[in-house]
């Protein structure tokens, strides 16, 4: 069973201590102007947004169909048998095609490297195959980020809203968005208000499939479309053969 | 014109000595310092110019080889090595503005051994590799018929028909599969130009592209070598590119139909104008000019018709790729003077390379063949002129 993690933005109060154990678990800077930052980047895998006094943690989606890994000419990313999508950076190209296409914008790149990764949370894969719980998980207060196996903490969510059907707008973001991911989030305010992308906009359909549509083709495309070339050029090749031996006949036979 | 080549000298200079300092900044302090990419826009003006419009105007070499080898249009044959030489130059100048884009170019073999088929920009990579190998083999007789080696043209001769089949094959997938990157993003890119059509409008454009293109290098390089221009050969293209317009606006109008874009369309806005443009320039203006049978039959006509096409094509790949997700990423993205300065070195290296070429090989055949076209420079074409002096049976 895949595991996954539980953002519940009610019992968030923003104490950032999520992005510094991030920070800390992949040995990222961090510091005062860094927690301030309000945005992820290549130094910042999530990042806790501030409205008024809202919060909305921002992370990878590690979704169960990943965008990046289906588009990445190299496979540089894949997801685990637990969950996490990962990246392989030694076979990366930097083409970037993975952050052109995620619909959760977030793989993020080293602008001003030379030897360029891109960089995105990847779940604490080493944490998990060691039995334990993303670094994130473990250090938060409140338990507004819970870790555990996908299919339970969608019942415990599904239970949060239905006692308190006031304070959570009735949604799990990330249970069936793009196929479904391994963080699901429930709030009082609408997500898409911190830049999540729409439920409707983004639909439920995993977004490799649009491109699997055409992909799936070309391993039959290439044989009959060879086929049909090929054979148009021996018609007009056999056409002008033809052509030429008639031509060097009646011109023998008028020689004779 | 000795005294235009020299201003075109100092101008090409000066475009090489920009582009080289502005290599020196992409290499030395990355594509952070180069350009004004962000993570918000991670594919800029080199995706867009010199991938998408590059790969595209390579077109017309599959497109005149197609209608030589395939369909028999025997009077192309005299655009066809000039095409094949654009083609070559194209894709080797693509592979350089992606060495330049990619971010760790030193890893692109990385495409042979780690595939993903799943990938369409695999697809992309494998049919660049291949179809450059391709494009120069069937390159390759200029330079053998140069060096007077028979044997080798033989050999080429015999892989010919590989050549072709192989080369067209390949060009139908690499041109869509460039349309077919952008599938994935249908909540990026703006419904203007995002359509699950979009490999069938990059490869049908591609066609009209390619016939255009051709028009236009054959006028320019005749222009530039003092040559007598055949003007059969343009009408016939331009005939062509008449049809193959009108096919491309067609398919456009019937997806917006289908996808109930049409009202949109025509409510100012900014992508609107981008559109309009786009369509003004790639289908309203050369159908209307090419409609006249006066602009069909002049070679200026022709020549005029085309670039404002190509222009309009251009305009269609960087809507796509760039000013199509302006609002979704809710910023514009200006390039970097930098992008700029190392685009038109490509540019300007491939006009430079295609001019020498022309120079030492022989590209377009000796005016002296016009009365006896049987004994063109081209070997190829002497192992085939029993087909020729018939081609109009």
């Amino acid at each position: 069973m895949s595991k996954a993690l539980l953002y519940d933005s009610t019992i968030c109060i923003g104490c950032k201590q999520c992005e510094q154990a991030c920070a800390t678990q992949n040995k990222l800077p961090y510091n005062d102007s860094i927690a301030a930052e309000e945005q992820q980047s290549a130094h910042k895998f999530t990042a806790v947004l501030t409205r008024e006094d809202k919060f909305m943690r921002r992370l990878c989606m590690h979704c169960e169909h990943p965008t990046c890994a289906s588009v990445c000419p190299v496979g540089a990313f894949h997801k685990t048998a637990e969950g996490p999508v990962v990246y392989d950076v030694w076979k990366c190209i930097g083409c970037r095609y993975c952050m052109a296409a995620c619909p959760f914008n977030q793989p993020k790149y080293e602008w001003g490297s030379l030897n360029p990764r891109v960089r995105k949370c990847i779940m604490c894969p080493d944490r998990i195959a060691a039995g334990k719980q993303t670094a994130c998980a473990e250090i938060c207060p409140t338990g507004a980020t819970k870790f555990g196996e996908r299919d339970d903490l969608i019942k415990e969510a599904q239970e949060r809203i239905r006692q308190n059907p006031s304070t959570y707008v009735n949604r799990i973001y990330g249970l069936r968005e793009v196929g479904g991911t391994c963080v699901l989030i429930i709030s009082g305010m609408r997500v898409e208000e911190f830049g999540y992308p729409a439920s409707a906009k983004i639909g439920d359909t995993p977004l490799p499939e649009y491109t699997g549509r055409v992909m799936d083709r070309v391993p039959d495309f290439i044989p009959v479309w060879s086929l049909v070339l090929g054979g148009i050029y021996w018609i007009s090749h056999r056409r002008n053969e033809v052509a030429a031996a008639e031509a060097e006949e009646k011109k023998n036979g008028g020689a004779r | 014109m000795k005294i235009k080549l020299s201003f075109w000298r100092v101008v090409f200079l000066v475009i090489m000595a920009l582009g080289l300092y502005s290599t020196y900044v992409r290499y030395v302090h990355g594509l952070g310092a180069a350009t004004n990419m962000t993570d918000q826009f991670p594919w800029g003006f080199w995706i867009g110019f010199d991938c998408l419009c590059g790969v595209m105007l390579a077109a017309g070499g599959f497109c005149i080889v197609g209608a030589v080898y395939l369909f028999n249009v025997q009077s192309l044959r005299s655009v066809m090595r000039p095409a094949i030489l654009t083609a070559f130059l194209g894709y080797l100048l693509f592979i350089v503005g992606l060495l330049f884009d990619l971010g760790r170019p030193w890893f692109i073999w990385h495409q042979l051994i780690y595939m993903n088929p799943h990938s369409v920009m695999f697809e992309v990579g494998m049919c660049v590799m291949t179809y450059t190998t391709v494009l120069f083999f069937e390159f390759l007789p200029n330079v053998f018929e140069r060096l007077n080696w028979k044997t080798p043209i033989k050999w080429i001769h015999k892989i010919y028909p590989i050549l072709i089949v192989a080369g067209i094959l390949l060009s139908t997938l690499h041109q869509s599969s460039l349309g077919s990157l952008y599938l994935i993003m249908p909540t990026k890119l703006h419904p203007f130009w995002y359509s699950p059509a979009l490999p069938f409008f990059f490869f049908g454009s591609a066609v009209a592209v390619g016939l255009a293109m051709t028009i236009f290098e054959s006028t320019q390089s005749a222009k530039a070598l003092g040559r007598h221009l055949e003007l059969s050969v343009l009408v016939r293209l331009g005939g062509a590119l008449l049809v193959a317009l009108w096919v491309n606006a067609l398919l456009r109008f019937e997806d917006y139909v289908r996808r109930g874009v049409l009202r949109q369309i025509v409510k100012p806005s900014y992508e609107a104008y981008f559109l309009w443009l786009e369509l003004a320039l790639s289908f309203v203006i050369p159908i209307a000019l090419l409609s006249f049978k006066k602009v069909r039959l002049s070679p200026k006509g022709l020549y005029l018709a085309s670039i404002i096409s190509l222009f309009g094509f251009i305009t269609n790949r960087l809507n796509v790729s760039l000013i199509g997700f302006e609002t979704y990423v809710g910023h514009h993205y200006v390039p970097k003077w930098t992008e700029f300065s190392v685009t038109l070195m490509i540019v300007a290296m491939g006009f430079f390379l295609f001019a020498v070429a022309v120079k030492y090989l022989p590209i377009f055949p000796r005016e002296e063949a016009e009365e006896e076209p049987v004994a063109t420079s081209s070997a190829v074409l002497q192992s085939v002129s029993p087909v020729l002096e018939h081609a109009g049976d």
